[in-house]
């Protein structure tokens, strides 16, 4: 960018009609019907923000096409901020980008008045430099919200599967875990650390893991199962897996894999028979 | 060269690992404790490795070692208060600590040893 | 991108030096935000590696990166010595194997506990073990 086109814009940036260009740039975003902001006191000062990093930019000699250099990194953090905010309250990407775009007919307007009567080309360069910079800034925005809205989704996916693995505990000493669906790996993953940390904390010698809700076992399942159950051994904890169908027996038999020693149940309720017998409780029914 | 401290309750010892072993402290510990059993005739060795952040092949290794060594001494090993990341790891890591005995914390340890007969020969490991 | 990723390197001459890896990498984990089980798994496997370049590689050095890939971020580690190396990978990649140097378990259990094992070494030619987790 030549240096003049530099200082015209320095110089429009920083002068006077500051207030005018945030002014029309609200204006501008009202009109554009984008979703009402939160408060307009704040999206006007994250406007006058952005401004400013980005006159302190310019006049430090940054240039527009070169977005990506460290002299607009205050400039990039202002932007990551407000699209941060915008991903979390739910904004669409295009309100969030739009809310960068709006800028331009104001500073449009600002250079038409600044060049009025000078050599066109100059107006034509300086509508250019100011487009390309406020481009820039809408893809970098577009970009962060991006990536804020797969931050969001991704934790918003972990809770969920920890919602689906909850640890009981049965008794004192017994804790059981019900299984759902097929055990792909990051929810075993989970329900493995979960129940080793419960089985830690309660002291619990016995885990009865209930596969019921687990509709096909083949080998991959197979292996998931036979390791947790060998880390709750390492840690000195004894497993009974209960809620195992006839088909899954068959297809278990037929697989030929082998279970290890590990007591397996058709019902919880035999294998809570078995673990409170095993954890050294017995029952009397008095009769009534 | 830092040496674990073995402590000792009657007929059997007591060694809590805290520190970020080094190998060379680990083989120190497997000696100590040879010696020591031999020494004392104990019938019970007790391992605490609740404060054992990371335990690696070398490391279990040598728990597997002192607990067969042990045995042809004539005493029971337990190890006892492995971390949960820990149990993990070692299971992807294939290591199996076969006759190794384990149990959740000290005060199961110690009854685990207490039961432990004389001509027993430690059940091994899954 | 803006932001060089933190990289470093330490050396592996001594025993004494398997801990100081085993510390690094915890801390490098624990600020990635590495879930607990995650950074066990990353400090197993780098005391392994490790222990491997300082014992049967004759010393050498681990370099790390931290790795980024939209909003997520990784570490990679390589451990590298111009010891003897391996002379047949695919045995020293199988359980169990142990040759006279006693490599035993140590590279196949690692391979498990990463997303990605890569491995460069020839007879006389040292070797190289670079890994990489995920958070």
């Amino acid at each position: 960018m030549s240096q003049s086109a530099a200082d015209s814009l320095t110089q429009m940036l920083e002068s006077v009609d500051r207030d005018e260009i945030l002014r029309e740039w609200m204006e501008q975003l009202a009109e554009s019907g984008s979703k009402p902001q939160p408060s307009t006191s704040a999206a006007r000062a994250e406007a006058s923000d952005l401004l400013t990093a980005v006159t302190t930019a310019v006049r430090s000699g940054a240039e527009p096409g070169q977005f990506e250099l460290p002299m607009w990194s205050a400039t990039r953090e202002i932007l990551e901020t407000i699209s941060n905010s915008r991903a979390a309250q739910g904004a669409s990407a295009a309100e969030t980008s739009g809310f960068v775009l709006a800028l331009k007919k104001p500073l449009f307007g600002q250079a038409q008045k600044r060049l009025k009567g000078v050599e066109p080309s100059r107006l034509v360069e300086m509508i250019w430099l100011v487009s390309t910079l406020v481009d820039k800034m809408a893809q970098w925005t577009s970009t962060t919200y991006q990536r804020s809205r797969e931050a969001i989704i991704g934790r918003q996916q972990e809770e969920l599967l920890e919602l689906s693995t909850p640890v009981i505990k049965l008794w004192e000493g017994i804790l059981a875990v019900p299984m759902i669906g097929t055990l792909d790996s990051s929810r075993t993953q989970l329900v493995m650390e979960s129940l080793l940390q419960k089985i830690v904390e309660t002291g619990s010698e016995l885990a009865i893991i209930d596969i019921t809700g687990v509709p096909t076992v083949d080998t991959l399942v197979a292996q998931h199962l036979l390791k947790t159950v060998a880390a709750i051994r390492l840690m000195g904890a004894d497993c009974i897996v209960s809620g195992v169908r006839p088909q899954i027996a068959q297809t278990i038999v037929q697989l030929g894999i082998d279970l290890q020693g590990i007591v397996t149940k058709a019902t919880l309720a035999d294998a809570l028979s078995l673990a409170l017998k095993k954890v050294g409780y017995t029952f009397t029914r008095s009769k009534s | 060269m830092e040496r674990i401290p073995i402590l000792r309750m009657g007929k059997c010892l007591l060694v809590t690992i805290q520190v970020d072993m080094e190998d060379r402290t680990a083989l120190g510990l497997q000696d100590d404790l040879s010696s020591k059993i031999a020494a004392t005739g104990a019938t019970g060795v007790l391992i605490d490795i609740s404060a054992l952040e990371i335990v690696d092949s070398f490391i279990g290794r040598m728990l597997a070692s002192i607990s067969a060594i042990a045995r042809v001494l004539g005493a029971t090993t337990v190890v006892v208060g492995m971390q949960p990341a820990v149990a993990i790891t070692l299971v992807e890591l294939g290591l199996a600590l076969e006759g190794v005995r384990t149990a959740l914390n000290v005060e199961r340890g110690i009854a685990m040893l207490a039961s432990a007969t004389e001509d027993d020969r430690g059940q091994p490991h899954a | 991108m803006a932001n060089p990723t933190p990289s470093g390197s330490m050396p592996l001459r001594e025993e004494r030096d398997i801990v100081l890896s085993r510390q690094v990498v915890r801390k490098l984990t624990q600020e990635l935000n590495f879930s607990l089980v995650d950074q066990t798994k990353m400090v197993t496997a780098a005391s392994e590696l490790s222990r491997n370049t300082v014992v049967y590689g004759r010393g050498g050095e681990m370099r790390w990166e931290v790795l980024e890939n939209g909003p997520k971020k990784g570490l990679r580690l390589s451990f590298e010595d111009s010891g003897p190396g391996i002379a047949d990978v695919n045995l020293a990649l199988t359980d169990g194997w142990t040759s006279g140097s006693g490599m035993g378990m140590g590279l196949s259990g690692s391979k498990r506990l990463v997303n990605e094992f890569d491995i460069r070494t020839a007879e006389g030619a040292g070797t190289c073990v670079t890994i990489a987790r995920w958070r």
